[in-house]
């Protein structure tokens, strides 16, 4: 059991040039935000801010990716609302943000730009406190495990499972989408927020903030990669999988899945929310179209692409097809669904343990 | 007889001069009197009359520059005076006309609608009663009256009733209140509404009996409102229901088979409306005498083009997937992606425009608080229809048969000889061939774009999820069930805060029932 063990573990983390090639990706993204700030725009070294949002933006999706990949790849639990999760995330922190607006908004109103425009006398209810961070964060990161915790109880407590949930999730997040989109929520409607001033007192667009929150990302991806990795190889680890694989005799054996799955669910819904809450300061914009079902079907595609299962694979994932995303919707615009449909459909008939399992075939048979 | 012969005779007389000159009457008649005299006319109607008034509406009345006397504008240009008739010297174009405002203007349109009463065409007689009706002249009930016993027509004559019921809601007899309110509350118009309330009001009547009857009038007319209202919203329940049902039906089926969603199953019902879209612009281009039968060659043309595609899925991509329904999940997602870039590309991101035929135009007015569209209509018929066909085909052929077996339990069918593989694909097909109708009566009702189907997938998941699989009643009691319940919250709570309420009783519902409303009982464990 032991040696299996370790196995296993020399298995996961890859052979030496991966190993390398790991390192290396590392510290070319905490170099990044370096050659933002300190070199010569003219010099080609230097780090556009695109870039830096843009890769930014990308980690933020691998975490979201590294989350989804906790439930799907380990606990066989296919959600088709985790842009849900994601966008409840970036919703906290636009609360915060856009209070931080202040008087300097079209309006100078106490109250944000959108609440004036509907005529609004006073904070609702749920925005209040929203002018501190710390609090922002908490809702960013608790709203979404909230929802999780709820909605997972109920769906596993039934145990509903395979194709019965990931339409559950679905229905959940088109739902929240539709909520959102109302004016009388509260949220800004359509336009959700934008237009952020400041976050901390810095200006948002300041090159030494978009670095801090850049590196703040690479370090929750790296941080959650780490967490994940020390829990799927832990004893609880294995249980996932087990619920994963043949549910019914881990029930047999005497577990009740239940508490599992819940656990694994609403620490994944927060991994999103807190993904959420770095994407939306980087990126500039939430609006309800994150919730909507494409959005969240797309990150299961990352994962699935990149390899379910193995946790450096969503990353990988996520990075190669948001970066394709990126080209494709400036070089071929109409191509990009096509590509896109494709990769879902080749994926799952060729690739069915994704990018990663390729590379493993191909070392295999070397 | 002897006292009242002066009388009479004055009567005559006075009769007699008015007879001989109308024109003349009406010429110098206060013009504040004018709308009076033309709806005192109104009643009795004769040749001088009409041209009087026509002289008045067409503008050829003067008044002379002395003021004096009152000029007509023969119809050769010609003036002369009115009381003598005697041709006068003069242009028309420098004299003031008689003026005709709102008052004897309404008055006019009376006195024209009063005409057309007893016109033999019906629409003519409704508008003319309608007409009538918002003259809200007490004057012109006789005439209505009057009328009552000639008409032929059962609804004219309901109309010609809540016409006059409405006039003699004016009157000074409180008999006559009484009977106008009491035809007024069995009419269900909800307009009488705002007529009835000032007679419950104890401030504008007098008669404490017919503030009781307004009252109780009032009551029954909410009554009836509310019983309407409650036929609406059950009718497009039911209406979208059926809609529902046509997307969902394909898509329990396959379910029930597989074991897979078919997440590209709403783009078979946006193929089905660009199939029909096409076949009518064949029609208009190449046929355009028999253009509103498109529909009928539309439905055979979409059920084919999707039944081959779904048929083509199943064999290309799903049969590859076997066993794993999640994957299959993406797959199709993939393939409903490819098929919304290919429709934008072939047909343009923009709606394209399905017309009704003329035979759906239009709807079935049942009360004035209720009319039935014809499309929505057409569209539950053709449920109907599809529903039956369905039935018979998984109930009463060899396909059925084996489509029943498989869903049951598919290694036991396929050991004793039913080919699976031909029955999946053959069911795919079919699944999406009902999409596919689903889609012809959607261009219908609705927008025909590229993300058709989008909207429809979530709903008509929910539908396969409340109605389990395997058995048509459960998704016919899903649909409908989701279609009626949508429409009785959505005036009350909205359509999203109702749509949002409607899953989260799904989701409550599955934790008591996780098989859906009607479960195949089964003892298969994974």
């Amino acid at each position: 059991m032991q040696s299996a063990l370790s196995l296993r573990l020399a298995q996961r983390i890859g052979p030496l040039p991966l190993k390398l090639a790991g390192a290396a990706a590392l510290a070319v993204l905490l170099a990044m935000p370096a050659l933002h700030l300190w070199t010569d725009p003219a010099s080609s070294l230097h780090v556009s801010a695109y870039t830096l949002t843009l890769v930014g933006k990308i980690l933020c999706y691998a975490i979201v990716a590294l989350a989804m990949d906790l439930v799907w790849g380990y606990t066989g639990l296919l959600s088709l609302g985790h842009g849900l999760f994601f966008a409840l995330g970036g919703y906290g922190m636009g609360m915060y943000l856009m209070r931080a607006i202040g008087h300097d908004g079209n309006y100078q109103s106490d109250l944000p730009d959108f609440m004036v425009f509907l005529d609004w006398k006073t904070l609702p209810w749920f925005w209040q406190g929203s002018e501190h961070l710390a609090w922002a964060l908490c809702l960013a990161v608790g709203v979404p495990g909230l929802l999780a915790l709820v909605f997972g109880w109920l769906a596993f407590r039934s145990r509903i499972k395979g194709v019965y949930f990931s339409i559950m999730t679905q229905a959940l997040t088109y739902a929240a989408m539709l909520l959102f989109f109302r004016n009388e929520t509260g949220f800004g409607g359509n336009n959700g927020f934008t237009d952020f001033k400041r976050i901390l007192g810095y200006g948002i667009a300041e090159p030494a903030t978009r670095a801090t929150l850049f590196l703040l990302t690479v370090l929750l991806l790296v941080a959650a990669l780490a967490a994940g990795f020390w829990l799927v190889h832990s004893k609880f680890g294995r249980i996932l999988t087990a619920i994963r694989d043949a549910e019914s005799r881990l029930m047999f054996c005497g577990y009740n899945p239940l508490y599992y799955k819940l656990f694994i669910w609403v620490a994944s819904a927060m991994l999103c929310g807190l993904a959420g809450a770095l994407y939306v300061p980087q990126v500039g914009i939430i609006n309800p179209g994150e919730m909507s079902p494409a959005n969240s079907i797309e990150i299961a595609i990352w994962v699935a692409v990149g390899g379910r299962g193995s946790l450096i694979g969503p990353v990988l994932g996520a990075g190669f097809i948001n970066a394709a995303k990126s080209w494709f919707t400036v070089a071929f615009p109409e191509y990009w669904l096509f590509f896109l449909g494709g990769l879902f459909i080749a994926t799952t008939l060729f690739l069915p343990r994704g990018l990663l399992g390729l590379l493993r075939r191909h070392k295999e048979n070397a | 007889m002897q006292l009242f012969k002066p009388l009479l005779l004055l009567l005559l007389l006075y009769s007699g001069l008015v007879a001989a000159s109308p024109l003349a009457e009406l010429a110098h008649a206060d013009p504040a009197d004018r709308a009076g005299l033309i709806t005192q006319w109104t009643v009795q109607a004769d040749g001088p009359r009409r041209q009087a008034v026509a002289a008045l509406e067409e503008g050829r009345l003067f008044s002379s520059t002395d003021g004096n006397h009152v000029l007509l504008q023969g119809a050769d240009g010609k003036l002369s005076d009115v009381d003598s008739g005697q041709p006068v010297a003069g242009d028309a174009a420098s004299l003031d006309a008689l003026p005709v405002n709102n008052s004897v203007r309404s008055a006019l349109e009376a006195f024209h609608a009063a005409s057309d009463l007893a016109d033999p065409e019906r629409s003519k007689r409704l508008s003319a009663i309608q007409a009538l009706q918002d003259s809200a002249n007490p004057g012109l009930l006789p005439l209505l009256l009057a009328r009552q016993p000639q008409e032929p027509d059962a609804q004219v004559k309901q109309a010609l009733l809540v016409a006059s019921a409405r006039l003699q809601l004016a009157s000074p007899d409180a008999t006559q209140r009484l009977s106008a309110i009491h035809t007024l509350a069995d009419s269900a118009d909800p307009a009488t509404q705002t007529l009835l309330a000032p007679l419950a009001d104890s401030a504008s009547e007098s008669d404490a009996r017919v503030r009781a009857a307004a009252a109780q009038a009032l009551l029954d007319l909410k009554n009836s409102q509310w019983r309407y209202n409650m036929l609406g919203y059950a009718f497009s329940g039911i209406s979208l229901g059926s809609v529902l049902l046509l997307a969902a039906l394909g898509l329990a089926i396959t379910y029930g088979l597989l074991g897979v969603i078919n997440m590209a199953h709403g783009e078979m019902l946006m193929i089905g409306a660009y199939a029909s879209y096409v076949v009518q612009n064949l029609f208009r281009s190449w046929w355009p005498g028999a253009f509103d039968a498109y529909l009928l060659a539309a439905l055979p043309v979409a059920f084919i083009v999707t039944f081959v595609i779904g048929m083509a899925l199943e064999r290309l991509i799903i049969r590859h997937l076997y066993g794993r329904p999640l994957e299959t999940l993406l797959a199709t997602w993939g393939i409903s992606l490819m098929l919304i870039q290919a429709v934008r590309m072939l047909f343009g991101a923009q709606n394209v425009e399905v017309a009704n035929p003329s035979w759906l135009s239009g709807g079935w007015v049942i009360t004035p608080a209720l009319t039935l569209p014809y499309n929505r209509l057409a569209i539950i018929a053709f449920v109907a229809g599809v529903l039956l066909l369905t039935w018979l085909v998984l109930n009463k052929t060899r396909l059925g048969l084996f489509v029943r077996a498989v869903t049951q339990n598919r290694r036991m069918a396929d050991s004793v000889g039913v080919p699976t593989g031909k029955v999946d694909m053959l069911a795919f097909g079919l699944g999406s061939g009902i999409a596919g109708l689903g889609g012809v009566a959607l261009s219908q009702i609705g927008n025909v774009g590229p993300e058709l189907g989008q909207g429809y997938i979530v709903d008509s998941f929910m539908v396969v999820v409340l109605g389990g699989v395997g058995q048509l009643a459960g998704t016919v009691t899903g649909a409908m069930g989701l279609g009626i319940v949508n429409k009785i919250l959505e005036p009350s709570l909205g359509a999203v805060l109702g749509k949002i309420l409607i899953l989260g009783f799904i989701i409550l519902f599955i934790q008591k029932r996780p098989q859906g409303l009607f479960a195949l009982k089964g003892r298969v464990l994974d």
